[in-house]
């Protein structure tokens, strides 16, 4: 994997309002942040639609919930740490209750954060967001998808939580890559298994399918970038016509994909599901290829988690 | 310019709304509500530019009752004002009532911005008066926060906000009453000295009597006069001012009147309304 171009999904934000900021009256807002959340980009092209909050998250929220009042589209930024948890209440009841048009940009989420540890690798945010009414989520896999998430964005009118990472991940789409909130993409077809991945994990994913292949095993590859509203059809038809499924996410599997995943499959077509991601649990200081082996966020343990899911049919 | 007994007279009116608001509801606010009914008088009859019939105009005034819980006094004001029928104030807190509990920007009309979990109004507050900054126009924003609010974290976070992006177009007023829902301010978590405090963070303050319409009034001109700066206005008022066994009783903080009680209270307001268009029309 390493000829494959790798972009941070934070990069990829930084660079995508910046390119918004010429056609749409955005203003951003960060909490000190910026050199990390790559707001900074957006900073340096449009000085005055900038505005640093300093390291005050609850202001930040309910101050873009203030200007969106005023017909703003307002990106506010921090880690998704500090954003979806420590200004959760703003996020509901400034944002979300008045339906107001806010986008959270949360960066540095999951583990993948690597070396800065547990404080700051967010392992709920899809969770917590998930719960919130009127709240959007959408948590894209690479460069390209996360350009097209925080256009949707700007254009959705209403509140939305994107979810970017630290880590330079591999660049899996191109320019035709076709991207709707709350429309999955079916990645690779197969009949044995589905692999429902989001984020990060969605590149793990297509690798994982390709070490199954080599043992016989025909997997399906969809990428549920929408955590919410979640593409309930292309999970029931995988389940339909698959009879097992495994969900990938760098997330606490309590809370976030895996449990989006097992509602829609619980209401709909009962079938063996499983999930992986961190297991309600911590992260820790380290690199981010050791931890995804130690919090079993690998390739190999898609595999392992699929075969048992077959297994369980 | 409109005199003070006519503010004074819609001041009463504000109350007996909120009381009939709060009585049929059998829950709500009255004491904090009470207490600022003069000050919410002169802001949607004096001091703001607002239009019942175009409530969503982009360059109206905006106003944001950062103590959400005080909504019955918010809803009187804007019935006065005409932004909806005042026979709709019984419904206060009714299911399928527009008139929730706490302000709800959605659904009733005249309120900009959703607001009841303290601390957040202001920061809002803050947004808009940014939002008029960036887009060069003229309107102004008024908050009104509770003394026991300023114990909320947030609402330092927006003071430290508001002067560093010289929003002088802001004008925040704390109703200082010195009562919260478990006793004394002062006992609970003293925020005191307010002035000192706020003037320390780099606003623009002025301590008034919330009762007295004179100093309201140059509070505001002087805020208007203000460049570069926020404008606090600490307004010392009597909790439930203008029913008698309501004032500066923290009991009354979250409590409806019931029966006997509520027509004590509706005895005394009418007969100050009464007293005061009597003068009115002289």
């Amino acid at each position: 994997m390493s000829d494959i171009k790798k972009i941070a999904t934070r990069e990829s934000y930084g660079a995508a309002l910046a390119e918004l900021g010429e056609t749409h009256d955005i203003i951003v807002l960060d909490a000190d942040l910026s050199k990390s959340t790559k707001t900074e980009v957006f900073k340096k092209k449009f000085p005055d639609r900038f505005i640093n909050m300093g390291i005050a998250e609850a202001n930040m929220m309910s101050t873009a919930a203030g200007l969106a009042t005023c017909g703003k589209i307002v990106f506010a930024s921090s880690f998704a740490m500090f954003a979806a948890g420590r200004a959760f209440e703003q996020i509901r009841n400034s944002i979300c209750y008045p339906n107001l048009n806010v986008k959270i940009g949360a960066t540095h989420a999951g583990i993948s954060v690597g070396e800065d540890g547990a404080t700051h690798q967010c392992l709920e945010d899809m969770g917590i967001m998930r719960t919130l009414p009127n709240m959007i989520i959408i948590n894209p896999a690479d460069d390209t998808e996360a350009k097209a998430a925080v256009k949707a964005a700007v254009e959705h009118d209403g509140p939305v939580y994107l979810r970017f990472g630290r880590l330079g991940v591999p660049v899996l789409f191109d320019n035709n890559y076709k991207f709707e909130i709350g429309k999955g993409v079916q990645l690779k077809d197969g009949n044995d298994v589905t692999l429902v991945a989001t984020g990060l994990l969605v590149g793990t994913a297509l690798e994982a399918a390709e070490l199954l292949k080599n043992e016989g095993i025909n997997a399906r590859v969809v990428n549920i970038h929408t955590i919410k509203p979640i593409d309930k059809d292309i999970i029931v038809k995988a389940a339909e016509e698959t009879g097992a499924i495994v969900t990938c996410e760098e997330h606490n599997i309590i809370g976030g994909l895996g449990s989006a995943v097992a509602e829609v499959l619980c209401e709909n077509a009962p079938a063996p599901m499983l999930r992986v991601g961190t297991r309600d649990v911590f992260g820790k200081s380290g690199k981010p290829a050791e931890l995804f082996e130690e919090y079993g966020l690998t390739a190999e343990a898609i595999c392992a988690k699929a075969k048992k899911a077959i297994s369980l049919k | 310019m409109i005199s003070n007994t006519q503010l004074e007279l819609t001041a009463y009116k504000i109350r007996k709304h909120a009381i009939d608001g709060v009585y049929n509801a059998a829950s709500g606010h009255p004491g904090g509500s009470l207490s600022i009914a003069d000050i919410l008088s002169v802001l949607y009859f004096d001091e703001m530019n607002v239009d019942p019939k175009n409530p969503a105009n982009p360059n109206r005034d905006r106003f944001v009752l950062s103590k959400g819980h005080c909504a019955p006094a918010l809803y009187g004001a804007l019935a006065e004002r005409g932004f909806f029928p005042k026979e709709d104030i019984v419904t206060l807190r009714k299911t399928n009532s527009y008139l929730q509990g706490h302000p709800d920007m959605k659904g009733v009309p005249g309120v900009d911005m959703s607001t009841g979990s303290l601390g957040q109004g202001i920061c809002a507050a803050n947004g808009m008066a940014l939002a008029a900054k960036l887009d060069g126009k003229d309107y102004r924003v008024y908050t009104i926060l509770g003394d026991g609010e300023l114990e909320e974290g947030q609402v330092w976070e927006a003071a430290m906000f508001a002067p560093h992006y010289k929003l002088d177009n802001l004008v925040a007023f704390v109703d200082f009453n010195g009562l919260q829902i478990d006793g004394d301010i002062t006992e609970v978590m003293n925020p005191t000295p307010i002035d000192k405090k706020f003037e320390a963070f780099g606003w623009n303050v002025a301590v008034i009597d919330a009762h007295d319409y004179d100093q309201i009034k140059a509070a505001l001109k002087n805020a208007r006069k203000t460049k570069g700066k926020p404008t606090m206005i600490v307004a010392k008022s009597v909790k439930g001012k203008g029913v008698s066994y309501m004032e500066n009783n923290a009991a009354w903080h979250g409590n409806a009147p019931k029966e006997p009680d509520y027509i004590t209270a509706c005895n005394e307001l009418n007969a100050k309304i009464k007293e005061l268009e009597a003068k009115v029309n002289v």
